[in-house]
């Protein structure tokens, strides 16, 4: 059975998917099914690796800049340098990594807050993805032999593109690691209570870093998702506020900023949420300038819904008689 | 002129006070023990207007309430001189006594009227800190201050102080104890709410004993003695603290030979906790003891000198090095440093040896929740399950939750710092029987603790403390309170108790 919280979001997920598909049947058509498909698959896979760092009590605000840098970097591998693919993509993902160790370094090393080190980090890369290309749109020439790349990233398999599709491969992945490893289990206890998982002996600085440090991959993923969504990339907008709508899919999945709290499955019906909003937007006619005010009012009811539900299950556990002793007023004396 | 009477108080299926009638008089110290979860803080909450009472009333002054609300019992002159001390560590003394009451002009602070205003009751109180110290600065008893002065800048009558002394020194401790007794003569009452029971008898004229939501028993000035107050909290005689070992200890165990750490520069702490036996660590707060065990289990590294266990010298640098090694810390701050407090009971228990639990890096929750129940049953910890959250449990089971995740484990040396802090009386017997077995079974324990009546009675050994190095180290015949402190404030044994 599915936990509470998710259960809820998938509630509210068919609801507002039926009312779209009843005020405009073109929600259900199999192109607009397949596009937000899509979507969800690029959104997801960076805001699972988003989740990860709020988990641990932090926050990765250099997604969106990390984009833009991996991804002139990578189109000036492929189509100006004559790098065969494969090296290229390898050179993205080990940029990720390294992007993303760096800041875990930064954080639990030198003891910077994550949403300072990640700040910068926003700002630094998009900087330098700028003058790496004098501030140009760049874009595949014709003829180049990341075809079969091309085919992987923005392809359909089985009817379903191939963004989903390893969106949900990645979530398999990461659901197993955060649910059922050691090292999930650290990070929950490192993003509740660092000083006492130090205390059990765990080492907090590798555990908090490793989080970074995937969250690194895989927006380095999805810089080859993203490269290969728009084809081309023009430095100072590519990706721009797309860690947003990392932090609001995490949020909206139960990842709380406090640290310690969510889940795969909910990071991404988080996401998908985030996904259809934006879609119903569009297909119900309603102003597109409205879309983030949208998207911000619907967060905000959600994190309300959820703060009131909780409110009323700790009311419960309070009130639950604890055998012969009156536990809820029991500390401390 | 504070009167209780029949104060009942029902939670959805539990009733936390049940006729509860009290009587405070005119600068009147009144004494309040019980276990935790009997009902005391509950008591208070109603007093202060936190809680309000099913039934009974709350006479003041002659006047009867049904319930109080905050700000009445603010006017009543009822103050709080809190546990977990409630002050803004960012700002200066004068600005906590007034937090909320600050005296203004044209909506801007008045600071000098406001300083001016505290000044004459900090001199009052015998501080030695003026109104524009910074909390950050203060040591824990001077903030005690603080909160009492803010106690008198609002004229109380009745000055509640809920286990004030349990992170105060011995030094500390008097120094209250004749605050308290000068609040006295200027017609102040104190309800005075304390584990330790030797504090009941210096300072209170009367004690009152709730068990279970109800008072159980009253103790006036002459009758106030170690076994009365513990009959009445627990409803039976206790059997003496100390349990002997099955066996003589070893002469090896865990040597530490002139070790050296961060809080202590240039001192140096030669000592050998043998296996088998329990060493109590004495010595005042702030002798050095918490840093010691911190050095010991790797939080804070080793500057010099060298840990050896049975004879093997041993590499430690974090935490992890410590457990691997055998070496287990039950902290001082169980909540901060202990738990996961969000965390359930069995997860807290596995946490520092999860791989054990695990194949391939993925954790086996089956056989999490065997040796999660097995632990709670050899403890008899009080929970509801292995899914509870260890938010929800008591202080004693709570501690008790930080010794089961060591106790599944193989401990060769467990480091107690303050293990029964907050916990009842009866948890508290558990607890030393924990250390006993273990002792028995060749871990070598050391337990850290200020509470003079448990160092005295659990320790086979007694090591003291002084200013960052060991003054000396009593054997069970050299045991009593004066040999202790005399070594904890630096002075020598009297030559005849000398070995």
């Amino acid at each position: 059975m599915l936990p509470k919280k998710e259960l809820g979001l998938l509630l509210l997920l068919v609801v507002i998917s039926a009312v779209t598909a009843v005020l405009n049947p073109l929600f259900l058509s199999g192109v607009n099914l397949l596009d937000m498909a899509n979507l969800i698959g690029l959104f997801g896979i960076f805001s699972i690796g988003e989740g990860l760092t709020i988990i641990t009590g932090g926050i990765d605000l250099s997604v969106g800049s990390v984009f833009s840098l991996l991804g002139v970097i990578f189109i000036d591998l492929v189509a100006n340098r004559g790098i065969a693919w494969p090296f290229a993509l390898m050179a993205v993902l080990a940029g990720g990594v390294v992007l993303g160790a760096i800041q875990g370094f930064l954080i639990t090393r030198v003891r910077l807050q994550p949403f300072i080190v990640t700040l910068c980090g926003l700002l630094i890369y998009r900087g330098a993805a700028r003058y790496y290309t004098d501030d140009s749109t760049m874009g595949f020439g014709y003829g180049n032999d990341a075809d079969t790349l091309s085919w992987l990233a923005a392809g359909r398999s089985f009817g379903l593109p191939h963004s989903f599709i390893f969106l949900i491969l990645v979530a398999a992945i990461l659901g197993v690691v955060l649910h059922k490893s050691v090292f999930g289990r650290y990070l929950f206890a490192v993003g509740k209570n660092e000083e006492a998982a130090r205390y059990a002996g765990i080492d907090t600085n590798l555990v908090i870093a490793g989080a970074y440090v995937l969250s690194g991959l895989l927006a380095g993923i999805s810089t080859i998702f993203l490269v290969f969504y728009t084809n081309s990339v023009s430095p100072s907008t590519f990706g721009n506020f797309y860690e947003l709508y990392a932090i609001a899919a995490a949020v909206l999945g139960g990842c709380s900023l406090r640290g310690g709290e969510g889940s795969i499955l909910g990071i991404v019906l988080g996401t998908a949420l985030l996904q259809v909003l934006q879609n119903l937007v569009n297909i119900l006619g309603i102003p597109s300038s409205l879309n983030f005010a949208v998207m911000g009012t619907v967060i905000l009811l959600g994190v309300f819904a959820d703060q009131q539900l909780q409110k009323r299950r700790e009311a419960a556990i309070a009130a639950a008689p604890e055998r012969a002793r009156p536990v809820a007023v029991a500390e401390p004396g | 002129m504070l009167e209780l009477a029949g104060i009942t108080k029902v939670y959805p299926g539990v009733t936390a006070l049940d006729n509860v009638s009290l009587r405070v008089g005119f600068g009147e110290v009144l004494g309040l023990i019980g276990e935790n979860g009997a009902g005391k803080s509950t008591l208070m909450k109603v007093l202060g207007g936190v809680v309000a009472p099913t039934a009974g009333t709350i006479r003041i002054g002659g006047q009867d309430h049904a319930m109080l609300s905050v700000t009445q019992s603010m006017r009543a002159g009822i103050a709080f001189v809190h546990q977990e001390l409630a002050l803004f560590e960012n700002l200066d003394v004068a600005s906590n006594v007034f937090m909320g009451r600050e005296p203004r002009r044209f909506g801007l602070i008045r600071n000098k009227h406001m300083h001016d205003r505290v000044a004459p009751l900090l001199v009052r109180l015998g501080a030695d800190f003026g109104p524009g110290a910074a909390v950050a600065g203060l040591s824990i008893a001077q903030r005690q201050l603080v909160e009492i002065a803010k106690a008198l800048s609002i004229d109380a009558r009745v000055i509640i102080m809920d286990e004030p002394t349990s992170s105060l020194t011995l030094r500390e401790t008097a120094r209250l104890m004749t605050t308290i007794g000068e609040l006295r003569r200027d017609g102040v009452s104190t309800i005075y709410i304390s584990h330790r029971l030797g504090e009941m008898k210096t300072c209170a004229d009367r004690v009152v004993c709730l068990r279970d939501g109800r008072v159980v028993g009253e103790l006036a000035r002459d009758e106030i003695g170690h076994a009365a107050m513990i009959r009445l909290m627990i409803g039976r005689d206790l059997k003496a603290l100390y349990i002997p070992p099955d066996a003589a200890s070893a002469t090896c165990g865990c040597e530490l030979l002139g070790v050296t750490g961060t809080a202590f520069p240039g001192r140096q702490v030669t000592l050998t906790v043998r296996k088998g036996e329990i060493l109590g660590l004495a010595g005042l707060v702030g002798a050095g003891r918490t840093s010691l065990a911190r050095t010991i289990f790797g939080i804070d590294p080793v500057m010099g000198g060298e840990i050896r266990f049975a004879g093997q010298p041993l590499a430690i640098a974090s935490p992890r090095d410590a457990i691997r090694h055998g070496i287990y810390l039950v902290p001082e701050d169980r909540k901060r440093s202990g738990l996961i407090l969000e965390m359930p009971v069995v997860e807290n228990i596995t946490l520092a040896n999860l791989a054990a639990f695990a194949r391939i890096g993925l954790v086996s929750r089956d056989r999490e929740a065997s040796v999660s129940s097995t632990q709670r049953k050899r403890l008899s910890i009080r929970a509801q399950g292995n899914q509870t959250p260890v938010i929800t449990l008591s202080g004693g089971n709570q501690q008790k939750i930080v010794l089961a995740k060591w106790l599944s484990m193989q401990p060769k040396m467990v480091i107690f710092d303050e293990p029964t802090r907050g916990v009842d009386v009866g948890a508290k017997n558990e607890i030393y029987k924990i250390m006993r077995e273990l002792a028995d079974r060749g871990v070598a324990i050391l337990m850290i603790s200020s509470d003079m009546e448990e160092v005295i009675g659990v320790s086979d050994r007694i090591a003291v403390m002084h200013e960052g190095t060991i003054g000396g180290v009593l054997d069970r015949s050299q045991f009593s309170e004066s040999n202790v402190l005399r070594l904890a404030i630096g002075q020598e044994l009297e030559a005849a108790e000398v070995h």
